[in-house]
């Protein structure tokens, strides 16, 4: 029997960074309120500490996750959609706990995100066939293009979780690893969210997710030397110049999205390879 | 007794240069203000003087693109936009042999070269892309992708024509309209081909060529009038483009530099590999970004390759551009041969050990010997910095992962060189390497259909094949698409 008045347990909200929750090294939280002003919970502001650990822990992870075959790669982002189903509700209450949005309308943004995840699981054994090439050389060569995965992708989100499981996914898919950094009342959903990874046979470090502010870390993301593409989507428009600025130092892929579900998105962060062989007996 | 090759000199009367040329712009010759000169970087000769752009001369270019955009080439329909580059392609095939020559004057990169490689891949090049004009539904972009508008494009001296083809033909086939700034030290073949473009009567203000300096180049980067971006050059200045457009919606694909490693494996074929060495680096003049100018030998074979290269490296002619047994020319110019005689310098400093043949090098026009360095580490300068000249660097290595993280240890990605007879250890090295273009038991190829871009700090995108035309177009509408 459970008694009515029973004191709720609630959940202490950490950073996901290298497959484990720690809290930020800065030791520093935000208030996140409901729309009626409630107390819901104390993320992480995580710092620029933070986000080098992440980069640290994405390039130790990429190479493992690109060698993987594009089966297990898919596999594991199927994994992904049934683990979100099972979390599906409370990520529905926290979006509608967070946000103005109705609890009929979080639970089916929620359920849209499972589908995404199943779209782009879907993708990750048909990139090269549908954007590869072979190249009739005037020559004796055998040549195609194929593309591979860019590295460490950093990506951004706001206010939908929609938009959160797209910029994750497209980077994702390809072998990319991903640090996703989000902002506001967006954290409570994401690491939720960052459970349902914990349990998708994900390899640590592959994604990463960093609760805080967009406005203090976007800025340590582009001038990070060993970020190679940044996704800005959730980032306005005023904003995104000095980020380009900082991102040309390296020459970071950066990218926004248009709001459209295409695969164009995941190319953005892949690049294409042509290789040479000759032809002789 | 000795055998000497008699001079087989190519007849320059092929060429006529006027004395002094003005911009192309809107399908007229349009004198500048201030004009400076262009020489044979073999022989100092001014060959004549040209003008020098300025920021109304691009205002001018960009207003005619503009006005040719939306009045003519993006109401035509791909079919005819074709035949034109189909006849562009022609008139190049006609008259290759005074391009050949041109360049060969203007640029200092041997006739054999400019002749078999350069002009025939130009005109290969609008080939090609004429038939995409009226396919471009087929190439991955959705349905109706549409052009940028204009695109102002700014190209190196290296391969002059062969840069203005990379960007001219896709830029043209997709519909867009061109000002493209060549570079200043070799802007006569962009001028010669402005007739061509007149001989075809491409209407008037698709394609306009003003000719200048950085300044000139920076003036139509920052343009408002211009959408679209394509340079190619170095990665310095393509930092400082993609900085310069960051506040903007204009789109940029940059080529860009290169440390291209040539990694021979013990298992390769030494006398094909020597010869690929040597067209990975010695190939005009190592003035490619896309050289091979590390070479990355494993270590038991590595003092056989080395002697057999030297040998090789003794019998490269070094000397007039025009004569037809010249394998390697001029350097381009004062500035490029400063740069590399300071680098190889800081080489002798960091104690790697140079080595170049016996070369009777003339005392008008800019030289520098075939050189190699051995005894080079990871940290020295010459193994991580582009020296754009015929030096070579040489990096040993045991195992083959380790020569895989040693090719791949630059900020560089553009291209990387393979040798081996084995199948499954190419494969397995090409899928390793970061870099956008991989030659495997060959190197320095290039072709229409292949698509050519860099990985990392080499740059944004890819020009050539179906790859390259994404950088001309936006996204059209996608049947599968939410």
């Amino acid at each position: 029997m459970v008694a009515t008045n029973r004191i709720e347990v609630k959940k202490t909200y950490k950073l996901f960074i290298n497959g484990a929750f720690p809290r930020s090294e800065s030791g520093r939280v935000f208030e996140v309120l409901s729309k009626k002003g409630e107390f819901i919970a104390n993320p992480c502001l995580a710092s620029r500490k933070d986000l080098r650990d992440s980069v640290t822990a994405a390039r130790a992870a990429q190479h493992g996750w690109a060698k993987a075959t594009a089966y297990n790669r898919g596999q594991i982002l199927y994994r992904i959609a049934e683990m979100l189903e099972g979390r599906a509700e409370q990520c529905a209450a926290e979006i509608s706990a967070t946000t103005a949005i109705t609890p009929l309308k979080a639970q089916s943004m929620v359920s849209e995100a499972i589908d995404r995840w199943v779209w782009y699981a879907g993708w990750s054994d048909k990139l090269s066939a549908v954007t590869g090439a072979t190249n009739p050389v005037a020559g004796p060569y055998y040549n195609f293009t194929i593309p591979e995965p860019l590295g460490v992708v950093v990506v951004t989100a706001s206010d939908s979780f929609i938009d959160f499981i797209d910029a994750i996914a497209a980077a994702v898919v390809s072998g990319n690893s991903v640090i996703a950094l989000v902002d506001g009342g967006l954290s409570v959903p994401a690491m939720t969210f960052a459970e349902v990874l914990a349990t998708s046979d994900l390899p640590a470090g592959v994604i990463n997710i960093l609760t805080g502010s967009l406005d203090e870390l976007a800025p340590w993301a582009a001038s990070h030397m060993d970020v190679d593409g940044f996704d800005i989507s959730a980032i306005s428009k005023k904003k995104r110049t000095e980020l380009k600025v900082a991102g040309a130092e390296n020459l970071k892929r950066i990218y926004s999205a248009d709001g459209k579900l295409t695969p164009s998105r995941i190319l953005a962060f892949m690049e294409q390879k042509t290789v040479w062989h000759t032809i002789g007996v | 007794m000795t055998f000497e090759y008699a001079p087989a000199l190519e007849s320059r009367a092929i060429v006529t240069i006027k004395p002094k040329y003005g911009h192309f712009i809107n399908g007229a010759f349009v004198s500048g203000k201030k004009h400076f000169p262009t020489i044979n970087p073999a022989t100092e000769e001014i060959l004549s003087h040209l003008s020098l752009g300025s920021a109304s001369d691009i205002d001018k270019a960009v207003a005619a693109a503009q006005k040719a955009y939306t009045k003519t080439w993006s109401k035509l329909s791909g079919k005819e936009r074709g035949k034109y580059l189909y006849r562009i392609a022609r008139i190049l095939q006609e008259r290759a042999r005074e391009f050949a020559v041109l360049e060969t004057l203007d640029n200092g990169k041997p006739i054999r070269e400019t002749r078999d490689i350069d002009i025939p891949l130009v005109a290969a090049h609008f080939f090609y892309h004429a038939g995409w004009a009226d396919k471009l539904d087929y190439a991955g972009l959705g349905q109706s992708p549409q052009p940028y508008g204009v695109a102002g494009q700014i190209i190196p001296w290296n391969f002059p024509l062969l840069m203005l083809a990379w960007k001219v033909a896709p830029a043209l086939a997709t519909g867009n309209t061109v000002v493209l700034k060549p570079a200043e030290t070799t802007s006569l073949t962009a001028l010669l081909f402005a007739e061509v473009c007149q001989q075809a009567e491409l209407p008037d203000g698709v394609v306009n060529i003003v000719t200048g300096d950085g300044s000139t180049g920076a003036t139509l980067v920052n343009h408002p009038g211009v959408h679209k971006i394509a340079f190619t050059g170095s990665t310095e200045v393509g930092k400082k483009i993609a900085r310069a457009i960051a506040a903007t919606d204009k789109k940029a694909t940059l080529e860009l530099g290169g440390k291209g490693a040539n990694i021979v494996f013990d298992d390769a074929p030494v006398d094909e590999a020597v010869e690929g060495i040597v067209n990975g680096i010695f190939f005009n003049q190592g003035h490619v970004c896309c050289a091979g100018s590390r070479l990355i030998l494993q270590e038991s074979i590595a003092e056989e390759i080395i002697e057999k290269l030297k040998v090789r490296m003794a019998k490269i002619r070094v000397g007039d551009p025009l004569d037809k047994n010249t394998d390697l020319g001029a350097i381009n110019s004062r500035e490029q041969l400063t740069k590399i005689q300071e680098l190889a310098a800081v080489g002798d400093a960091e104690g790697a050990q140079r080595w170049s043949p016996q070369c009777n090098l003339s005392e008008k026009g800019y030289w520098f010997a075939p050189t190699i360095f051995t005894g080079v580490t990871q940290a020295h300068r010459i193994a991580q910095e582009e020296i754009f000249g015929p030096v070579l660097s040489v990096i040993t290595f045991r195992t083959p992962q380790e020569g895989i993280d040693k090719a791949n240890n630059t900020p560089f990605g553009l291209s990387a060189g393979i040798w081996s007879e084995k199948g499954s250890r190419t494969l397995w090295a090409s899928q390793q390497l970061r870099a956008g273009v991989i030659w495997a038991n060959t190197f320095n190829k290039f072709d229409p259909t292949s698509p050519f871009g860099g990985y990392k700090e080499s740059g944004w995108g890819r020009e050539g094949g179906k790859h390259g035309l994404a950088a001309y177009l936006k996204n059209g509408k996608e049947s599968g698409a939410k």
